[in-house]
This record gives C-alpha cells, sequence and structure tokens, in this order.
C-alpha cells in the first residue's frame, strides 16, 4: 500500500517523544507528517523550533488550508483543531473533544475520512485516552496503526488506552517506529526501459 | 459507506440552500462532516437523510442546524496581541481620517465588537466610527445586540484586555447584575447589527477597515476566494483588513494587492 500521509498523537511527555521521531527521520523523508501534541492555549512557537532543532525536516505549524507537503511536519496551533482534507489541512474551534483542543482523535478521524487505507497512525505517550478513537477509525478504514510501547513511553497511559482498543499492528519503541515509517515511505522508484 | 454518506450530506445542504438560501455547500467538510453527525445524533435520528427530513420539514430545526454548523466560539480581546498590533499601527493610520467606516463579517455573539468599540475609544477615536457588524445567523446577532455577557467570564476577558494594553478599569465598560455582566449602552452608541450572508449577499459600503476572524476557516477554498473578492470590493484604499490567528492571504486571489502592517499579525494594507 503506498502510504500517503503520517498522523502522531501525542500527549504528556510528548516534546521528547516527536522531538526523538522527528529526529530519527532522514530529512529526504518523502511523506508528510501532521502532529498533534497537547498544549496549553496560550503557548507560542516554542514546541516548532525545539522540534525543527532536533529534526532535518521542515517543521511547521499549520495555517488554515495550507496544502499537505511532502517532507514537511505540520504541528495543529494551539486551541485549534487540525483535520485533513483531500490535499490539504483544514483548522477549527469546534468544541474540546476529550477536553483537548486541539484534538488527536478529531485529526485521526479526518485523515482516515479524507486518505482511507494511505494513512498511518502513531500513538505517542501521554496521559490520556485522547486518540484511541481516532485509530480504531483509521484501522477500519484499512490505514496501519502503531502504538509507542508503553513500556518505552514517559507516560504510558496513553500507548495502553489505544492498544486496548485492539487495533495496534505495530508497539514497538520509537526509534524502531522511525525505521519503519522509513521503510513504509520510500516507495520503491520504478525501473525506467 | 462513504459514498452514500457524502451523496447524503450533498442532500441535505442542497436542499437547505435551496429551500432556505442558507448555503453551506462550500462550507470545509472535514469539520462540518463532524457537526452534521453530531447533529444526527441530537436530534435522535439515525442517518443524513432523517436528518434532513427533519430539518426540511420543521423551520425549528433549521435554527437548531444553524447554530450547530456553525461555530460561534469567540471572546473579548480574543488573541490580545491582535488588538496590541492594531492600537500601534492601525490607529495611527485611522486617526488622519476625519470619519471612520469598520465592518466586522461574521461577528458572533458581538465579544469582538464591544472589543473593538473600547479600544477605539480609549484611542480617543470611537466618536469618529461607525461600526457594521453582521453575520448569517439572526440568534446570534441577537445575543450582539443584548450585549449580556456571563459575569464570570469578565476575570478572562480583563486579562486579554490588559494583554491587549488596555489601560482603564475594564469593569468600567459594563455593569454587574445576576451573574451577568451588561455592556455600558453608550459603547454600543455607534454599532449597527444586521444579518449578512459571506456566501450569498453581496458587498454593501466601503470599509476602512474590515475584519473577518476565524469565519473563513470554514469555508472551502471556492467560498474562501469568493469572500476574500468580497472583503477586497468592500476595502478602501490603504484600508486595512484583519483575520484571525491561524489565517493568511497566503494563496488567495488578492494576495499581491495587499501588504503585512505588522509581520505575524494578521493585518493587512490594502495597496492597490
Ligand atoms: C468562530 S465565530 C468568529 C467570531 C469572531 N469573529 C471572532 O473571531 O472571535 C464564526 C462566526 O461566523 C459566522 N458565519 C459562518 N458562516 C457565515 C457566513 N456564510 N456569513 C456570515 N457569517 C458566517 C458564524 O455564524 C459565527 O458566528
Amino acid at each position: 500500500m503506498p502510504y500517503k500521509l503520517v498522523v502522531v498523537g501525542a500527549s504528556l511527555g510528548g516534546l521528547h517523544a516527536v522531538a526523538a521521531l522527528l529526529g530519527a527521520l532522514s530529512p529526504d523523508f518523502p511523506l508528510p507528517l501532521a502532529i498533534v501534541q497537547h498544549r496549553h492555549k496560550e503557548s507560542d512557537e516554542t514546541l516548532r523550533i525545539v522540534l525543527q532543532r532536533s529534526s532535518g525536516l521542515a517543521v511547521c505549524e499549520v495555517e488554515d488550508k495550507q496544502p499537505i507537503s511532502p517532507g514537511t511536519a505540520c504541528l495543529a496551533p494551539p486551541d485549534y483543531h487540525l483535520l485533513v482534507e483531500q490535499g490539504t489541512y483544514a483548522l477549527s474551534t469546534d468544541e474540546p473533544e476529550m477536553y483537548a483542543r486541539p484534538s488527536i482523535d478529531v485529526l485521526f478521524e479526518s485523515a482516515a475520512d479524507a486518505y482511507g487505507p494511505n494513512v498511518i497512525g502513531v500513538i505517542l505517550t501521554g496521559a490520556s485516552a485522547d486518540g484511541a478513537r481516532g485509530l480504531a477509525t483509521i484501522k477500519a478504514a484499512g490505514g496501519l496503526t502503531v502504538v509507542q510501547d508503553p513500556a518505552t513511553a514517559e507516560c504510558d497511559v496513553m500507548p495502553r488506552a489505544a492498544l486496548d482498543a485492539g487495533v495496534a499492528d505495530h508497539v514497538m519503541p520509537i526509534p524502531e517506529i522511525a525505521a519503519l515509517l522509513t521503510r513504509l515511505g520510500t516507495v520503491v522508484p520504478k525501473v525506467g526501459v | 459507506m462513504t459514498e452514500l454518506e457524502d451523496l447524503e450530506i450533498q442532500l441535505l445542504l442542497e436542499g437547505v440552500a435551496q429551500l432556505y438560501g442558507y448555503d453551506f455547500r462550500n462550507y470545509a467538510l472535514a469539520s462540518l462532516k463532524r457537526r452534521i453527525w453530531n447533529m444526527v445524533q441530537s436530534e435522535g435520528v439515525k442517518t443524513v437523510s432523517g436528518l434532513q427530513e427533519k430539518v426540511l420539514h420543521d423551520p425549528l430545526c433549521l435554527d437548531r442546524f444553524l447554530l450547530a454548523m456553525t461555530v460561534n466560539v469567540t471572546a473579548m480581546f480574543r488573541d490580545p496581541h491582535f488588538y496590541q498590533a492594531f492600537s500601534a499601527k492601525v490607529v495611527p493610520m485611522l486617526r488622519t481620517y476625519p470619519f471612520i467606516r469598520i465592518w466586522h463579517a461574521g461577528c458572533s455573539t458581538g465579544e469582538e465588537v464591544y472589543s473593538m468599540a473600547i479600544l477605539l475609544h480609549e484611542a480617543g477615536l470611537y466618536d469618529r466610527c461607525r461600526i457594521y457588524a453582521t453575520d448569517m445567523n439572526a440568534a446570534v446577532l441577537s445575543k450582539a445586540r443584548e450585549g449580556i455577557y456571563p459575569l464570570e467570564k469578565m476575570q478572562e476577558y480583563t486579562g486579554n484586555y490588559l494583554k491587549a494594553g488596555g489601560t482603564q478599569a475594564f469593569s468600567r465598560y459594563y455593569t454587574a447584575a445576576y451573574e451577568r455582566a451588561i455592556v455600558r449602552p453608550w459603547l454600543r452608541e455607534q454599532i449597527t447589527f444586521s444579518q449578512h450572508n459571506l456566501a450569498t449577499d453581496g458587498s454593501f459600503n466601503e470599509f476602512n477597515v474590515v475584519l473577518c476572524r476565524n469565519v473563513m476557516i470554514y469555508f472551502n477554498k471556492t467560498l474562501q476566494e469568493h469572500v476574500h473578492r468580497l472583503l477586497y470590493a468592500s476595502l478602501t484604499l490603504f484600508g486595512v483588513l484583519g483575520l484571525g490567528q491561524a489565517e493568511s492571504l497566503k494563496f488567495t486571489p488578492h494576495e499581491h494587492d495587499y501588504a503585512e502592517v505588522v509581520q505575524g499579525q494578521r493585518l493587512y494594507r490594502r495597496m492597490r
């Protein structure tokens, strides 16, 4: 299955986890990454800057209707839900879900809706149950589901909640998640005649 | 499954547009879909078609539909930095005008409009201003007109107001009664509230300032482009357009006709 989009959800402890994941991907990693990291609604650009420092990929905060472009890691801005449409990101200030805006479920469910089996969903560390439902939706749409090994997570509540949903294709520590994404993202080039 | 869902949604929006004239057909689909499904649940029906039947046959259900399809979240001095930048960079320009016309498009329940009135009052410009505040939804407009808000919100708003550069005691601007904060009548004097739908109504005046914040994020590209043309046509030369924190002019039809007033603050001046 040629994957077209990676969606990542992280909460408590996510700063290090997301930095580790992005840091382990090579600068020419070809898939777009959309990331929801729970954070305070008045947080500034620090998260983006810190992540950019640890990654060779371009890291940005999403602006409304920004095109989904390869090799770019896009963060949900604070206090907005991040959604996926065909070819673009979209934002909204609909009610928080499970106390969260941005919500991981909202990102994952919209990604599954727009990209069906071409989505890879990744749940990392956190102290919430956000993301479990979204991961199940990705699975149901034929996408690939990955959960950080709870034993390696700064906070294991969120990975465990995702595992309890019973839909994880892979459970692994972050370096292996990065290796898996790299393998899946690399499309074997067609040999021209 | 999704194909059928998409068809049902299309039919629902088509029906509402034809029967009632409220056109949601070019709203951003991903979040609209979620709101439709939330309403399917809250109305106790099973399918989008079930919702369609209810909305088309029951005008009271339409009122709920309009509220359910739009996001009305707003706050006084939301994004304080925006107001700070407005005071610093736009107000000095407005001082040179004898008369100032301002349009808040998509004003929801009015908090943003009163914030602007307060800012202009403190700048000593309010007497010279006329503010037109519009929204497509009559229900939120009547709340805006009343200017009555939960008293408990005032603590947060006072904080925003101070961060925005407010210089007075914020409590000057409302009276408290029964857990409610009522905006002072003199603050409402220069404001006209009226119904206007950005998707279907045209330009109705020329303005020195147009604020359309956190409204177009709910539209798809097509409707966004339409609205950008409308706002551009409604601005005087060197008039200022204000957008929401996560919105920009990038990839819009008039991107190159504006100059950024303050970097990162979503304020743009029409240059041609
Ligand atoms: C999230 S509120 C924004 C309020 C305020 N501008 C702010 O930024 O705090 C969005 C508002 O846009 C209004 N709206 C949605 N579609 C509209 C349309 N087609 N024409 C006019 N207003 C619309 C909604 O009714 C809602 O009140």
